[in-house]
């Protein structure tokens, strides 16, 4: 699968599976982008991570995967979107370790760490949006 | 329901992940696990990791627990054929496998168990 200029998959994230799915799709357009292996795992695995949150903490929601370029760079941006609680501490939700459900602590932090940007949009009562960016170069 | 086949050697458990395991699928293999510990008396569990492209937070906290379990139950686990790009990513995540072995290949895990065993 290629994507046209500006298009961009849109994967529901209701069930498990889906957070399988996502992966799934995450890595064949990384692999259609020539990313490398390295890259590609980083990449997957950080949208895992949030596929998961956004299923786990958000009520589901859904992935939003588009190419993108800048600086002469091609890369992959992928978006995380829930209407669910929101986060209201950014700062203690991105220390490594602390989780609010039980799970390691390492989501949102790892994601972080294994992309090349990311950005976190969520206030309570207004839901949440993670992006991820990861670039190559040309 | 799917599940992920576990073999048993002798006195040791062998599993291979061959699929994208979803969450749920996950933690039936750690319950799938320690039942069969107990049921077979395993000193042993090997996981065959060799197909697995990726390993996450969750994932990686299902073999911690499973290999603690087994600890519990005095069996050892090994993990096995983890890939360089899934080891890299691990420790940039942040994820340490406390308490689980690791060797290359099968045949060098079975040999991990065996010296465990002495």
């Amino acid at each position: 699968m290629s994507l046209a200029d500006g298009a961009v998959i849109s994967v529901l994230l209701i069930t498990d599976e889906d957070v399988v799915r996502a992966r799934k799709v995450v890595r064949d357009e990384l692999a259609a982008l020539k990313f490398s292996m390295i890259e590609q795992t980083k990449m997957v695995t950080a949208a895992s991570e949030l596929a998961r949150n956004t299923l786990r903490y958000g009520g589901g929601g859904r992935a939003e995967i588009e190419h993108v370029t800048g600086n002469g760079k091609a890369g992959l941006r992928v978006s995380f979107i829930d209407d669910g609680p929101g986060i209201a501490d950014h700062e203690l939700a991105l220390t490594d370790g602390w989780t609010s459900g039980g799970g390691m602590g390492l989501g949102l932090s790892g994601a972080r760490r294994l992309s090349d940007e990311f950005e976190l949009d969520s206030a309570p009562g207004k839901g949440t949006t993670v992006t991820i960016i990861k670039w190559k170069a040309f | 329901m799917e599940r992920i086949p576990i073999l048993r050697i002798g006195r040791l458990l062998l599993v291979t992940i061959q699929v994208d395991m979803h969450d749920r699928l996950a933690m039936t293999l750690q319950d799938d696990l320690t039942t069969r510990i107990v049921k077979d008396r395993a000193t042993g569990v090997l996981i065959d990791i060799s197909a697995l492209d990726i390993v996450d937070s969750f994932i990686g906290r299902m073999i911690s627990n499973t290999a603690a379990m087994a600890r519990v139950l005095d069996a050892r686990t090994v993990l096995v054929g983890m890939q360089p790009a899934v080891a890299i990513t691990l420790v940039e995540l942040g994820l340490t496998l406390e308490g689980v072995k690791t060797a290359l290949n099968v045949e060098r895990g079975l040999a991990l168990l065996e010296r465990e065993e002495e």
